[in-house]
């Protein structure tokens, strides 16, 4: 069954059907409630590719879906479905606020390996109790790590409005974080290069650190000993243990790499962009993370496409809301066409692929 | 008239349109979206109401994440549109960094605080009118138990929650205010079915009149009510239409008319710090077809002479925002 297809269409060809599948029936949804698809689609293009400040907010989005993509593919290695990104990335911005508080950063170089580490050990530490849950009570993972995002949701909106919210202020959200910790956005990096990047755009420096996530998370998985056990043990539990492999020591690793990495998206979207802690700072990248992780097929550099092209459809969602009069719902209908199709649709087009190449193959034999 | 004149008047009539064309306003919601029968949706109505009087058109766009409030801000701004009214406080430390950048546009800012020469920053007192809705609550029970339900558990809630057990008090030092949230997260305001079940229960424990204060929440809270044969207070719109003779009153915040004068006012929209309570008639209880019988002169009595101390400074009503605490239960 694997060889049916070569790889490059496994990992071009369908996703790209599918793509296509998704954007005609969304053109249909468009059509339907009296509105140009033609206009739509060149709308969401321009606003989220045609400009730098449209390049700005998609790769701020993407940002924050490569992490929690990330963290969903590493515990899918060791076939671990972690729904709890968001209630991880929601403690990561716990962390960071944490400690971009708690000192006098002189400088965003000081501060943002301390905030990183913060982040991390945060969101790790809340994958922790769900792990060591599966990992020797058998309490299934699924059930415990969306049970803490409602638990982080209701720890932080408790320290938010009982004790870090300022006296006074009606938002329940930290104090601004002081000067000294503000991360130079992709306008400040390119300025020295002669590159004019919008100033207004929130992307920053935290999509270097993404793309870096990309390459350790692929060394680990794919280049040492530990991603070796974590995919040895996600292929069959038994033949692992028989080769010696421990079960709790895989969970364990595989959901704590995992919490770190969803813990680092607040990095990005607490320390760069709002440069405070609010309420709903994750606002559902945990859960877009799983789509994410699904159609980049758990390989980083599939995520780190398909991160891209949801922060596409998430930037270009806004420019249609904010220009168009295609209601908010619509657009959050043609943006779960393509998490659909590509997720969970994905045999549809898959099945009827694969019998072509097989017959193609059988016509060449 | 001559036909100069007409001339005249066309190219003024001209003039004017273009002027309007030019200063087309815009409405920010905020994540709760337009139609959830409350906050959001009173700013809907006051626009509508402009868009119906002045036959003028306004952009509008319903967010859908923290990021686009900066974004929509700044593309409206950018766009030319004056005056851009946000509905909701969340938008105050973003607004304090924008604002500076278009010193050309006006912004209007509800429920919050944003000091900045182009800003009009307009907060309610809805602990005075939460007062007057809990007089009435203490008055109209016969069973001395009374329920508050509210939305997400947030200080503006509890500021609400706070005024109307102050009222409640003050009627019957006796009476048990039962206080329930819904949620600590967001979709707390979007849960009728759970506002129900916090009614049954509250139903359950001798209430007879519950007050809800929690966006689309309350509308199940309200219907419970209804079914089980006891009366409920509903929240910034006037909501006794929903039941009629089943609502005891609702707690206005005229929401709809801050925007529908900003609208009119367009680009000359008077800038500063505004508070609105009851003696800007900023907040209120409402009286109509619906609740007259339900209301007695007695109450409305009350009530009013309430009002006019409260007005006139003779009376406090605590404001839990100012300490974060709450002197009665």
């Amino acid at each position: 069954m694997r060889d049916a297809m070569p790889k490059w269409a496994d990992l071009v060809l369908i996703p790209l059907v599918s793509l296509v599948l998704a954007f005609g029936l969304s053109a249909l949804v468009i059509l339907a409630i009296g509105e140009d698809p033609v206009a739509a689609v060149r709308m969401m293009v321009s606003g989220a590719l045609g400009s730098t400040y449209a390049w700005g907010y998609t790769l701020y989005y993407a940002t924050n879906f490569i992490f929690t993509g990330l963290a969903v593919a590493v515990a899918f290695q060791a076939r671990l479905f972690n729904i709890g990104g968001e209630g991880q990335a929601m403690l990561g911005g716990l962390g960071v606020a944490l400690i971009c508080l708690s000192l006098p950063w002189p400088h965003w170089a000081l501060a943002l390996p301390a905030a990183a580490l913060g982040a991390a050990l945060f969101g790790a530490a809340w994958a922790a109790v769900p792990a060591w849950l599966q990992a020797t009570r058998g309490s299934h993972i699924v059930i415990t790590t969306i049970m803490f995002n409602f638990i982080a949701a209701a720890v932080l909106n408790y320290l938010l409005v009982n004790v870090m919210r300022p006296i006074g202020s009606m938002d329940p959200a930290t104090a601004k974080f002081p000067s000294g910790t503000h991360l130079p956005s992709l306008h400040d990096l390119l300025a020295p290069f002669g590159i004019a990047f919008s100033r207004a755009a929130p992307a920053n420096i935290t999509f270097l650190i993404a793309i870096a996530a990309c390459v350790l998370v692929w060394l680990i998985v794919w280049r040492t000993r530990l991603g070796y056990e974590i995919r040895a043990y996600g292929q069959s539990e038994p033949a692992a243990i028989y080769a010696g492999i421990r079960p709790v020591r895989i969970v364990m690793a595989a959901m704590l790499i995992s919490g770190a990495l969803a813990g680092l998206m607040a990095v990005n979207n607490v320390m760069g962009e709002a440069e405070r802690l609010v309420l709903n700072a994750v606002e559902g990248a945990g859960f877009i993370g799983i789509a994410v992780a699904l159609m980049g097929r758990s390989h980083p550099f599939g995520v780190f496409l398909a991160a891209l092209l949801f922060g596409f459809l998430y930037q270009g969602g806004a420019e249609l809301a904010l220009w168009t009069d295609i209601p908010r719902e619509l657009i959050v209908v043609i943006q779960a066409l393509v998490i659909l199709f590509t997720g969970a649709l994905d045999n549809m087009v898959r099945m009827p692929l694969e019998r072509l190449f097989l017959a193609l193959r059988r016509g060449r034999a | 008239m001559t036909l100069f004149h007409k001339a005249l008047g066309a190219t003024a009539a001209l003039a004017l349109c273009a002027g309007a064309a030019l200063a087309e306003p815009a409405l920010i919601y905020d994540l709760g979206g337009k139609f959830d029968k409350s906050f959001n949706e009173a700013a809907f109505n006051g626009a509508e109401r402009w868009k119906a009087e002045t036959g003028g058109s306004y952009r509008e766009i319903e967010l859908q994440s923290e990021a686009q409030r900066q974004q929509a801000l700044r593309r409206f701004a950018e766009a030319g549109l004056n005056p851009i009214v946000m509905a909701g406080f969340a938008f105050g430390s973003v607004l304090e960094e924008v604002a500076a950048d278009y010193p050309d546009t006006t912004f209007q800012i509800i429920d919050t605080r944003v000091d900045a020469p182009n800003v009009r920053a307009i907060e309610y007192s809805e602990h005075e009118g939460s007062y007057l809705v809990g007089m009435m609550a203490a008055m109209a029970s016969k069973s001395g138990t009374v329920g508050f339900v509210g939305g997400m558990d947030i200080p503006l809630i509890r500021k609400f929650a706070c005024g109307y057990a102050q009222g409640v008090k003050a009627v019957n030092p006796d009476a048990t205010v039962i206080q329930n949230m819904t949620g600590t997260t967001p979709a707390a305001w979007a849960d009728p079915v759970k506002g129900g079940e916090l009614a049954r229960a509250q139903i359950a424990q001798g209430a007879d009149v519950i007050y809800a204060a929690a966006g689309s929440t309350g509308v199940g809270v309200l219907q419970t009510a209804a079914d089980q044969g006891i009366l409920s207070i509903g929240v910034d719109s006037n909501q006794n239409h929903l039941h009629p003779g089943q609502v005891l009153t609702s707690m206005i915040k005229r929401v709809d008319l801050a925007v529908y004068e900003a609208f009119t006012a367009g680009a000359d929209l008077e800038t500063g710090y505004f508070v609105l309570g009851l003696a800007e008639d900023g907040v209120g209880y409402a009286l109509d077809e619906h609740n007259k019988d339900l209301v007695s002169a007695e109450m409305i009595a009350a009530v009013e002479e309430a009002k006019a101390r409260i007005v006139s400074g003779d009376l406090a009503v605590h404001d839990y925002m100012t300490d974060n605490a709450c002197p009665v239960k």
